[in-house]
């Protein structure tokens, strides 16, 4: 009890400094903020160059994907490395391989810990069976249309990684890991990331920097180096979900089974 | 911004957190935890920034739950504290 009253306070303090720091931001949407008017004689306003410049020097209408995947292009691949870390850990803190572990064995009978206890889920099992294709071709939508619309490929590998979830949780894991296994999920994550650093690498061939997408034009048999930068990042995003889905599916099929894929919710 | 709107989430979202921090089924924390994630997602789309909002609707109120789901069955499903 006591620790608990000592938590409260220094809760209640830290939220009294964060609230007190929050008064030295700018408002909301002010145009006079450092990072919309730039500081005089000092750096040059970074959100002005983004809204004045991305459309030409992209042709990506949604400033913030361009942001994110070319002129913020380390940041995003970094983020992704982080996924791929996550599910790295959560593979080494929880997997085991039992030798009695027979991948061949019929399901475990429903036990006090399933949901409902009912594991023929007919209704629930069918429906979310329909649902699942239309989930993924909404995903492949989002990452495909990334840089005209919100969405990208982290939002779209989650719903893909969400819709074998999905089927797994309403139906068995053991029928959707024998469609989407440990085996494909672990290289994919891989595959994934390696997209992203080889595009990012390719541009490097012909001596530019690193994820410096313009030089790919020749790859992309586009005239200008626009049209390729826009071409990159919708590669790079498609690396992103590949590794984002993969990761989603391991986490899920780790947790749910303590780390032996087998039985499952 | 829509102020009134604005004060009903955010209303709703210091509920949400006290519930998910105070009730001892883990199952209902976990649930509350989903609705609070996705009202932190209504109110981001609300000022504007659509694809963070995108992010926390699939992440934050979508998978995150379902993995706290998962773990809270695998574990014990009181709160002991």
């Amino acid at each position: 009890m006591k620790a608990k009253i000592f938590a409260s306070i220094a809760v209640v303090i830290t939220g009294a400094i964060l609230l007190y720091a929050v008064i030295d931001f700018p408002d909301f949407g002010d145009p006079g903020s450092p990072p919309n008017a730039g500081v005089p004689g000092g750096a040059p306003a970074a959100s002005r160059y983004y809204i004045q410049n991305t459309y030409r020097d992209s042709k990506v209408p949604n400033l913030v994907t361009a942001v994110l995947a070319d002129y913020r292009g380390y940041d995003t691949m970094f983020e992704t490395v982080v996924i791929l870390t996550a599910g790295i850990s959560i593979f080494a803190i929880l997997r085991v391989v039992r030798r009695d572990d027979d991948p061949s064995a019929p399901e475990p009978v429903a036990s006090d810990r399933t949901i409902d206890g009912d594991h023929h889920r007919i209704i629930v099992g069918i429906t979310c069976r329909i649902a699942a294709p239309l989930i993924q071709i909404f995903a492949l939508y989002v990452v495909a249309h990334g840089h005209y619309s919100p969405g990208g490929g982290f939002q779209g590998g989650v719903m893909l990684g969400a819709s074998f979830i999905l089927l797994a949780l309403s139906g068995s894991l053991r029928e959707t890991l024998a469609r989407f296994s440990e085996r494909d999920y672990t290289r994919l994550a891989f595959v994934g990331i390696l997209i992203y650093a080889g595009l990012g690498l390719l541009p490097m061939w012909v001596g530019r920097n690193f994820l410096d997408y313009g030089a790919l034009s020749g790859l992309f048999m586009t005239k200008g180096e626009e049209m390729a930068r826009s071409h990159s990042m919708l590669g790079v995003e498609i690396g992103v979900a590949i590794t984002v889905m993969s990761i989603m599916f391991a986490m899920f099929a780790n947790l749910s089974t303590r780390g032996r894929l087998q039985g499952g919710l | 911004m829509i102020v009134t709107f604005d004060i009903i989430i955010l209303v709703f979202l210091v509920l949400a957190a006290i519930i998910a921090l105070s009730v001892k089924d883990l199952l209902a924390a976990a649930m509350v935890f989903g609705i609070y994630g996705f009202l932190i997602c209504l109110l981001w789309a609300e000022m504007g920034a659509v694809d963070v909002a995108f992010t926390e609707a699939t992440v934050g109120a979508g998978v995150s739950t379902v993995l706290i789901v998962a773990t809270v069955l695998n574990t014990r499903r009181r709160s002991t504290d």
